[in-house]
């Protein structure tokens, strides 16, 4: 089963790299207000057929043992096909 | 009285690139300086400190330190501290221990977004630690920092808490890279984990345009000494 985890740099944590963004995309001429950058992982998990629950449940795991660092980022998981 | 020269195992990751240096320093501490590469499970026998260097291990993939914060030597390591064991990260080594969870907080982008290479000043906030027992309180130490994700960063009842329990054990004297409260290097609260984004092993030599590194050096050299004796 594939899965997509979003993880963001939590409300109210300094983000530099989208400060430094935001710069560039006025500079280009855009109307932005406030840019936040993050990352996105795509894994892929092995569990039986209709194991999304088990999935989900690997990936929040995996999301809070390395994938993110709670103190500063936030993650979504979204599960492929639900 | 014994000669022997106590072991610290300096953890090598792949990316490691201030491990030789940290050998050299703590060589000339009168350490045993012992490399460990970290696909070790083990630690040598008579592990007096670990001392986790500089660098950018795994390439700083996902996170600065976050992947060797799961390697197996850190579990080695980890165990090693439960135990009471010392243990000083630098820099890249700061940033492991702050990942693996061994110290409060975590080390993010500076705030200037740029790689900072610098001899600064730090002032020692906590001499009473066994890594800053050389140093006097209030002192000013000269170290070099070069890193471009040293920003210490903890929320606020984390913070207000280290510093009531002397935990903020070094401060910078110009904040150079965004920092909450300018901090440089934690302690845990058990006193026995380090971490500090500045090089105390490039800085044990006037050569070198600063000796103040040998003084956090040689007292971790210090206890480690004790530590060993205490156990034979």
């Amino acid at each position: 089963m594939r899965a997509t985890v979003l993880i963001r740099p939590k409300q109210g944590i300094l983000d530099p790299q989208g400060e430094a963004v935001q710069g560039s995309l006025r500079k280009l001429g855009f109307a932005v207000g406030q840019v936040r950058v993050g990352r996105l992982v795509d894994v892929e998990v092995e569990v039986e057929a209709n194991g999304s629950d088990d999935a989900r449940a690997q990936i929040k795991r995996m999301c809070d043992e390395l994938l993110a660092n709670p103190l500063i980022e936030s993650y979504e998981i979204r599960l492929e096909g639900s | 009285m014994s000669t022997r020269r106590p072991t610290v195992a300096i953890v090598v990751f792949p990316g490691s690139n201030d491990d030789r240096d940290a050998a050299w320093a703590l060589g000339a501490m009168g350490a045993e300086p012992v490399f460990v590469w970290h696909d070790e499970t083990e630690l040598p026998y008579e592990t007096g400190a670990v001392l986790l260097p500089g660098g950018f291990s795994y390439g700083d993939y996902l996170r600065c330190g976050s992947m060797a914060s799961v390697a197996p030597a850190m579990d080695a390591v980890r165990r090693f501290a439960e135990g009471g064991g010392l243990v000083l990260g630098v820099c890249n080594g700061f940033q492991i221990l702050c990942e693996a969870r061994l110290l409060p907080g975590v080390l993010r982008p500076n705030r200037q977004l740029e790689f900072v290479c610098d001899d600064v000043a730090v002032r020692v906030e906590n001499p009473a630690t066994v890594f800053t027992s050389r140093c006097r309180d209030g002192q000013e130490l000269v170290l070099p920092v070069k890193h471009g994700e040293g920003a210490w960063f903890a929320d606020e009842g984390t913070f207000v808490g280290l510093a009531a329990r002397g935990q903020i054990v070094l401060r910078y004297a110009q904040n150079v890279n965004g920092s909450l409260g300018a901090v440089a290097g934690v302690v845990n609260e058990r006193g026995n984990v380090m971490g500090l984004m500045p090089h105390p092993e490039h800085a044990v030599d006037p050569l070198l345009g600063s000796a103040d590194g040998g003084l956090l050096l040689a007292a971790l050299v210090d206890a480690a000494s004790e530590r060993v004796l205490a156990a034979a």
